[in-house]
């Protein structure tokens, strides 16, 4: 299988693309601005992080095109294929003026210098043909992941609020059928490999992006070393931030058996390409701080493209959704030539940076119990900004009571120790009594037993450890739910005083 | 304005000029310009210590690197190696003192960006690191040898006898954390040699006539040999006032020594490593004050963290003591101003440029006297504004006579419904154990002029061609604040011709020459009016010549719509413009303006160094988690003083754009440098600029009814930096949500930024506090 080197077909802006000889560690965005002299999408940060370079990638899934904002500058092109991809270029309406998306950035004065603009627009233009809803937060999440330091968002939420009531129609949508054609042209399940050698370093990299389970299996095989790559929002980072070149690298995003969710009864398995964004409305409905926590887990950019596998297998201290999957209680299946093998998730972190993953094995799914009756489930981030941060602390509880008493507990800690970690200490203090002023006490002080944080630029060791300390009282205050408690997400109760 | 007949005129919400092409992605920055051919891109290496003797630095595996055409150090610059604005202590490349971790040491010019950064990793440093003196407090106990100049002193009468005798004293302590500016738009900058040594540069910068005479010291040319362009910035906020000198320079030096064109684009996380932001202080204060509150005498102490050079440090702090005072008349006051040296970035020009820190002081101030007293902040702050003569004069010798702080504040304090929200939350909060509430009206009064006289002057250039279309260009530089259309407004006003007709173009050294930084809130004061009188000397040629050809009186001859009459003469202006060009008459001009009136001694520190001020105030409710920190502003209030604006859409852009740029200053944006002083929050995913949800849900800003009682350009305002600080009122609802937590018994001890460990740190204090 090794030898040939595809070419990565995909849309650009209504028409077919190929790209030869591609290095697969070539972003989209350096790709559109300096190969292809589209410079209307902006590097802000290289990061994923301000959004300047957003575009609209297309999907088909279930014969319709799927669209949604992704950040170029972390997304490599050699992932793709068979996809369509937008920039502000190919934004117009049908008269060839202005899209709605920008004539209402310009009727509302919603760009001063200009520069994460199209970012923006792309984000509108996603939000637009999907049909999002246009409430004040929705806009607001839709928009976290563009950072914008002039204007101080006012009017480029105006414009968003604004847009739907304009007409012009959209140039992109009067060929949807052709493109909906081309794309399906562009799906099958061929094992696609990319060989290309870095005429600078003389790095070798080789590329293969498999569409069935059983050449994933045989590739991991034979490649014991190789990268998985799934969204690219870790390890895109690794290539513009510290000039990694990796030898192999297998994109698991074809996988169309890794991109499911299953009904098992009492829990779901969830394949570990599912992105957030495909997994928000299942897991917030199930548990409404898992929802709010996915909100907050990055912009919708990031989950648009970062996946729970993705966020599990790189072993992050601080994935926010680790410590909310341990105290649910979910199990980890991996898989290889020799099969599956399942674990607790907490038993998959190891140490920091070290997990339990042999070489061959890749991360396949996740089991996620469904609520159970007399089940209380709370989570919290803490973090410097609401929105597309990483957490200081993330905590999670899950309380199986008894009538009053806490018959057990399973509590997590993100950004508390080298790795997502179970507070056994403090679990134990709660097990068995009721949630009162005396056993948040004791859970409290059995807390600094379970964890000695470190000090970062996130938040000191002393910041850490006391409000980890004082989530349990925030416990308290809402299984009690007398008074408010959050300021910000679905369970939040503050009404401005202003009339 | 239906019945001028013109679109675009001034005092009209025009929209930003280039809108149409931010929206569609064909507004041109630098790095979106076609590569010139054989081009270079040089990626500059950084020191990797605060504080060290480099010993040695081996680049030969540098210089053999795939790719690599050359390396750049400090021996290769044929002139000067300074990019110092102000003293020469900025070298271009560190030659054997490093002195902050991101300081550039050579360049590495390559065929591409990927080869010169990887080329770089490979240089071999031998370093004898040092003690580094990272931060304000390690800078003040290390004494006079990491001062940059002698402490500075401004006041009058005997500040110390008046605490002294006053019936109340109260003293304050605050840390007030550094903002890294985050223009979207990376430093960056293009040089394309020409013959006999030219050179033409485009650089993003704020000032491109200091980037014209640093890359010709850079190069030891004269500074006609270079030429600076300039169309637009992704975002400037000061941090492209000085720090463009060494990407520009770099870039230069690269192209004279190749002959190749030179790009240097920084990354997001070496800009925030390597370029200078805002100053961080600690400020002490002692303040004497009667039963009213009304204070007799101030003192206060400031020290900032200048970082390792003077930059812009100097008027920096002195715009801090500037605004000590804010809107309060100081009786018997002395500022004391420590500029410290440390092992950092050399800190520069922010928005605000250092008023903020002054200002944040007397605030706290205000806050804590109001809490001693039991009474409402508000009615302190309004019992000491500047009144009437006897209560007019600033500390620095500076009448203020164009005071509507009061007016402002009680307009404010009704239409937000101040007073009866503020007995609302009280009640609240009593019952509310976790979620606390806050609330604060501030006031903001700004000067307005550059505090170094000679640099209040600006320069236009106005051509008409023979169909009448209009070329503009001036001094000014456009980094999204709505200048160029501001001054289109300007020009279109004067001809009376639709704004369209104006063609906006770069800011050019070539063609506007001498300028100063599009800084200090002047940019539409200075260039409009410059601007203006070029128009004004060609109307005037028309005028004169309309009157002669027509035979009617110049007074006779007016411009309206598009048209000129002259006597019982109309004709269009494109055709009065083609019979004048005909009869030889000169249809360009420059135009020249300085601001009056305006003087300053620095050796006392007295004088009249603003030419007016400008004033606002803000009122912002605020809630806070007392268990975990957490905050979040929720409804925000903002009357604010422009003047007549020329065009109130771009207005409330810079105030609402200002106000959450503040916001996050004083909230979320952390600075974290560790103990071997490098920068640990270089990037937007550590460094945290405020986001869509962060604007409070609730945010209403109104023009204040006012007019310049000063002659400026139609009578407006300056507005770039003034809104900035109306955010203080945001730290001051958080103090007072801080308060509750002990029943208003306990005044609180909170620094900004409040981040939510600031304000956990705070209620825990209060805590111990109350419990001792």
């Amino acid at each position: 299988m090794d030898g040939e080197t595809a070419t990565i077909r995909f849309l650009l802006n209504g028409e077919p693309h190929s790209a030869a000889g591609i290095n697969p560690h070539t972003t989209l965005l350096a790709y559109l601005r300096y190969t292809l002299g589209l410079t209307g999408s902006k590097e802000g940060c290289g990061e994923g992080d301000c959004g300047a370079c957003t575009v609209v990638l297309g999907d088909l899934q279930d014969g319709r095109i799927h669209y949604r904002a992704v950040n170029a500058c972390i997304l490599l092109v050699a992932t793709l294929h068979g996809k369509e991809v937008i920039t502000v270029e190919g934004v117009r309406s049908t008269d060839g003026g202005l899209h709605a998306c920008q004539q209402a950035m310009v009727d509302c004065h919603g760009s001063q210098c200009g520069f994460c603009t199209p970012g923006f627009v792309m984000s509108l233009y996603a939000m637009h043909r999907m049909g999002a809803a246009t409430d004040r937060d929705s806009i607001n999440d839709t928009l976290a992941g563009n950072l914008c330091r002039c204007t101080g968002y006012g009017p480029i939420v105006e414009a968003a609020q604004t847009m739907g009531a304009l007409t012009g129609g959209d140039a992109l949508a009067e060929t949807e059928a052709e493109r909906t054609a081309l794309l399906a042209s562009l799906q099958d399940e061929k094992l696609l490999t990319l060989e290309h050698q870095n005429p600078l370093t003389g790095h070798h990299c080789r590329f293969y992006a498999p569409a069935t389970l059983d050449d994933v299996r045989m590739l991991a095989a034979n490649h014991p070393g190789a990268t998985f790559l799934a969204g690219s929002t870790d390890v895109g980072l690794w290539i513009t931030k510290q000039d990694r070149e990796l030898d192999v690298i297998i994109y698991l995003g074809r996988v169309q058996a890794l991109n499911t969710i299953d009904d098992r009864g009492d829990h779901w398995q969830i394949g570990a390409m599912v992105t957030y964004s495909d997994a928000h409305s299942l897991l917030g409905a199930a548990y409404t701080d898992f929802g709010e926590m996915i909100r907050r887990i990055g912009s919708v950019q990031i989950r648009n493209a970062g996946t729970i596998g993705g966020n599990i297998a790189n072993g992050s201290p601080i994935g926010d959704s680790m410590p909310l999957l341990i105290a649910l209680g979910a199990t980890l299946v991996l898989d290889g030539m020799s099969g599956e093998r399942r674990m607790l998730l907490e038993d998959y972190f190891l140490d920091y940076g070290k997990q339990d993953r042999d070489p061959g094995e890749f991360v396949q799914s996740l089991c996620v119990p469904k609520p159970q009756a007399g089940q209380i489930f709370r989570a919290y981030k803490l973090s410097k900004r609401f929105d597309q941060d990483i957490s200081a602390v993330c905590g999670a509880f899950s309380l199986m009571m008894d009538g009053d008493m806490v018959a057990s507990a399973r509590i997590a800690f993100g950004g508390m120790a080298a790795t997502p970690k179970r507070a056994t200490a403090a679990e134990a203090a709660l097990k068995g009594h009721p949630l009162d002023e005396n056993s948040v006490t004791a859970a409290q002080a059995a807390l600094a037993e379970d964890f000695a944080p470190i000090s970062d630029m996130r938040a000191s060791a002393g910041y850490r450890l006391k409000a980890a300390q004082n989530l349990i009282e925030k416990l308290r205050y809402e299984v009690d739910g007398k008074t408010a408690t959050r300021l910000v997400g679905p369970m939040h109760r503050l009404e401005v005083t202003h009339g | 304005m239906a019945e001028r007949g013109i679109t675009g005129g001034v005092t009209t919400p025009r929209q930003h000029d280039s809108a149409h092409k931010h929206v569609s992605g064909s507004a041109i920055y630098i790095d979106d310009m076609p590569e010139p051919k054989a081009l270079l891109h040089a990626y500059i290496a950084m020191s990797p210590v605060a504080h060290g003797r480099l010993k040695a630095l081996d680049l030969e595996a540098v210089r053999a690197a795939a790719g690599v055409e050359g390396v750049l150090t400090a021996a290769d610059i044929p002139g000067k190696n300074s990019v110092g604005p102000v003293r020469d202590d900025d070298p271009l490349f560190a030659r054997n003192a490093l002195e902050y971790v991101g300081q550039p040491v050579f360049a590495v010019l390559a065929t591409s960006l990927e080869a010169a950064r990887r080329a770089a990793k490979l240089a071999k440093w031998d370093i004898d690191e040092q003690d580094a003196v990272i931060t304000v407090d390690d800078a003040l106990a290390a004494g006079d040898a990491m001062h940059l100049e002698p402490v500075q002193h401004m006041g009058r009468g005997d500040a110390g006898a008046a605490i002294k005798t006053a019936k109340n004293t109260l003293e304050n302590h605050i840390r007030i954390g550094g903002q890294d500016h985050f223009y979207l738009e990376g430093q960056i900058a293009l040089a394309v040699p020409g013959e006999d040594g030219d050179i033409v540069v485009h650089s993003s910068t704020q000032h491109p006539s200091e980037v014209q005479h640093l890359v010709a010291g850079v190069l030891n040319i004269p500074d006609s040999f270079v030429t600076v362009e300039v169309r637009r910035m992704g975002g400037g906020f000061g941090g492209k006032e000085t720090q463009p000198a060494i990407m520009a320079s770099v870039a230069a030096l690269g192209a004279a020594i190749t002959g190749h064109p030179v790009k240097v684009r920084l990354d997001r996380d070496d800009d925030m490593h390597m370029t200078g932001k805002r100053h961080d202080f600690v400020i002490t204060s002692r303040v004497g004050f009667d039963e009213s509150g009304v204070i007799s005498g101030y003192r206060a102490h400031l020290a900032s963290r200048c970082g390792r050079s003077m930059d812009l440090s100097a008027a920096i702090n002195d715009r801090a003591l500037f605004h000590s005072d804010n809107c309060y008349y100081l009786d018997a006051v002395k500022f004391e101003s420590a500029r410290l040296k440390t092992h950092t970035v050399s800190n520069t020009a922010f928005r605000g440029f250092g008023g903020p820190q002054g200002m944040v002081m007397i605030e706290r101030v205000m806050d804590h006297i109001a809490f001693a007293l039991e009474q409402d902040p508000l009615d302190v702050r309004l019992a000491n504004l500047y009144g009437a003569p006897g209560r007019d004069m600033t500390p620095y010798g500076m009448r203020v006579e164009d005071n509507v702080a009061g007016d402002i504040m009680r307009q404010l304090a009704e239409t937000s419904d101040y007073r009866a929200r503020r007995a609302a939350i009280r009640d609240w909060n009593a019952a509310s154990p976790v979620i606390k509430r806050g609330i604060a009206l501030t006031p903001v009064k700004f000067g307005i002029s550059f505090t170094t006289t000679h640099l209040n002057q600006a320069g236009a250039l106005v051509h008409i061609y023979t169909d009448g279309s209009i070329h503009l260009n001036h001094g000014g530089t456009e980094m999204g604040q709505g200048l160029f259309v501001k001054v289109a407004q300007v020009v279109a006003e004067e001809f009376q011709v639709d704004i369209d007709r104006v063609k906006i173009t770069a800011t050019n050294t070539g063609k506007v020459p001498n300028t100063s930084a599009t800084a200090a809130s002047s940019g539409s004061d200075l260039n409009g009016m410059a601007a203006r009188a070029a128009a004004r000397t060609i109307k005037a040629r028309l005028t004169d010549f309309a009157a002669d050809s027509f035979d009617c009186a110049p007074g006779d001859v007016s411009f309206q719509r598009g048209e000129v009459r002259a006597g019982n003469h109309v004709l269009t202006f494109d055709e009065l413009v083609k019979r004048a060009y005909l009869a030889r008459v000169s249809l360009s001009a420059n135009g020249f303006y300085k601001t009056p009136d305006i003087h300053y001694d620095r050796a006392t520190h007295t004088g009249r160094p603003f030419y007016y001020f400008a004033y606002g105030a803000a009122v912002s409710e605020v809630a806070i988690d007392t268990l975990t920190g957490e905050n979040k502003v929720l409804a925000v209030d903002i009357l604010h003083d422009v003047g007549r604006s020329l065009n109130p859409a771009i207005d409330k852009g810079q105030i609402e754009g200002g106000f959450v740029q503040g916001m996050g200053w004083l909230t979320t944006e952390e600075l974290v440098f560790d103990d071997k002083g490098a920068l640990k929050t270089h990037a937007p995913s550590t460094y945290k600029i405020p986001a869509a949800s962060d604007r409070p849900a609730h945010f209403n800003i109104v023009l204040f009814e006012n007019e310049n009682h000063m002659p400026t350009i139609h009578r407006s305002k300056a507005v770039g930096e003034p809104p900035f600080m109306l955010a203080i009122s945001v730290l001051s609802a958080l103090t007072d949500a801080v308060a509750s937590v002990g029943e208003y018994t306990v005044f609180p001890k909170l620094n900004a930024p409040a981040t939510p460990e600031a304000v956990l740190t705070a209620v825990e204090d209060i805590k111990a506090r109350g419990r001792a």
